[in-house]
């Protein structure tokens, strides 16, 4: 099969999921009220927003794996032909690969890997 | 000798006798729809019991035992257990996210099954950019977890979203380069030709020390993006409730934790794949005695067996290592397997274009 697989699948994940959600749906009521809305930690009333500011070390993290999970697709057409071009394209990558080693350094040196 | 290729052709020649062509790719989207579904089913009730299982087992106890011989229907009883729960939505969530993450965690998952070669031509579609398709897949879970995470208004929930979504990324592309091994020693991304040139030998074993390096480098990357202990940082029970899944009960949390097994099962299944050989048999140089033996085992045994044996691995991974803080994780990825498995893959060349590997 296919492309159409895809599709094929995403369609059985959805009927699937979607039948289970149904069933239990039908096999029970739900009671609700104010307190079981509210936000679950652990018994203690919620305190302030609950849509919390979080660590600015996560950007970092997502800037750098930008950059190196760009540099992984670029890597990706070379594998494959690599082994019938030769030396030559390990000395080509090898170019490529330093200067992004480089980077690395530098955002090492800046102290972005450091966790703060 | 009968075997899934000669079935699926046979049927595909029958089914053409008897209907239209647009009917018979009805009926064949519907068979793999079936067998897909009836797959995460199964792969769910096992793999959770066999977690179980494993888990007393390394603690010496007994695990599940009283549901049905030696606790083998203890997950049906959860699944009833679960299906019967009352699905809560909280009151300030935002209901459409909060109801649409767990159909995309699904969704992905699913998607997912479409290149695995279970046996020799049982495949659903052999694309030829597959291992480039399942990493690029499977990073959309990422985007499932972040959104159930925002969405269910729990700083619990959201807390462990970010890190989840942090260390899935990160560990993304050390998993990618230990790939990008095998991609540069079988010289192809299709995962049908990634099989056959292992035919003569894994090429954990034929690849000589920078396979083993990639090896057990994907193996940490796989745990990690499963999400899995020692690398639980986005569910650590104790301190984070449940992680990105704590405002979800009853069915919508079934089915993140099925996704979840799932997702352990493919990335072994590619980790098999990639570096055990698939379903290709077991072969000793020209021993053929011995590898005639191993030849009788059908590829879907040598496929689920070899497969399994990594869950395993992974299972005792997480009884043998205490859990990572979040910047020791990072650490791990950033300032270690990174580097290793750049140099790694330049060591990968070397071996590739002098023709060193078998």
């Amino acid at each position: 099969m296919g492309a159409a697989s895809l599709i094929i699948l995403s369609i059985a994940a959805i009927t699937f999921s979607g039948i289970a959600l149904l069933v239990s749906k039908f096999l029970l009521k739900t009671h609700t009220n104010k307190q079981k809305g509210e936000p679950y930690e652990c018994g203690i009333p919620t305190q302030g927003p609950t849509w919390v500011q979080f660590n600015v070390g996560y950007y970092l993290f997502a800037l750098l794996f930008l950059l190196f999970d760009v540099e992984l697709i670029f890597l990706f057409p070379w594998a494959v032909v690599v082994k019938k071009i030769g030396w030559f394209a390990l000395a080509e990558v090898m170019v490529f690969l330093f200067i992004l080693f480089l980077g690395f350094l530098y955002a090492h040196k800046k102290g972005a890997l450091k966790w703060q | 000798m009968w075997s899934l290729n000669e079935i699926v052709k046979s049927t595909d020649l029958k089914l053409n006798e008897l209907f239209k062509p647009g009917m018979v790719f009805f009926i064949e989207a519907i068979i793999v729809a079936l067998l897909a579904i009836s797959l995460f089913a199964i792969l769910g009730l096992v793999l959770v019991l066999m977690e179980r299982k494993v888990s007393s087992f390394m603690q010496v106890r007994l695990g599940p035992n009283r549901v049905g011989p030696k606790g083998m229907f203890q997950t049906v009883a959860d699944t009833i257990k679960l299906i019967v729960k009352e699905g809560m939505t909280p009151d300030n969530a935002d209901r459409f996210l909060f109801h649409l993450a767990p159909f995309l965690v699904m969704i992905v998952a699913m998607i997912l099954l479409a290149p695995l070669p279970f046996a020799n031509g049982f495949q659903i579609w052999d694309i030829n950019i597959g291992v480039l398709f399942v990493s690029a897949v499977s990073s959309v879970s990422v985007i499932g977890i972040l959104m159930a995470g925002w969405s269910s208004n729990n700083k619990y929930s959201l807390l462990g979203a970010m890190r989840s979504g942090a260390q899935i990324v990160s560990y993304e592309l050390s998993a990618g380069f230990s790939i990008l091994a095998i991609v540069i020693l079988s010289g192809s991304l299709t995962f049908s030709d990634i099989i056959q040139s292992q035919a003569n030998g894994w090429w954990l074993f034929k690849g000589h020390i920078p396979a083993l390096i990639a090896f057990v480098i994907f193996i940490i990357a796989a745990t990690a993006e499963t999400n899995r202990a020692p690398f639980d940082m986005a569910e650590a029970e104790s301190e984070l409730t449940a992680g990105f899944h704590t405002e979800y009960s009853g069915m919508k949390f079934a089915l993140f934790f099925l996704a979840e097994y799932v997702n352990v099962f493919i990335v072994c299944a590619i980790g098999a794949t990639l570096f055990l050989g698939g379903w290709m048999p077991l072969h000793f140089g020209d021993n053929t005695t011995f590898n005639h033996v191993m030849d009788y085992i059908p590829g879907i045994v040598w496929f689920f067996g070899k497969t399994f044996f990594l869950i395993f691995i992974m299972m005792w991974f997480r009884w043998t290592f205490p859990r990572l803080r979040i910047d020791q994780l990072l650490n791990l990825e950033w300032k270690y397997l990174l580097p290793i498995s750049l140099i790694n893959l330049l060591l990968v060349t070397v071996v590739a274009i002098s023709g060193w590997h078998f």
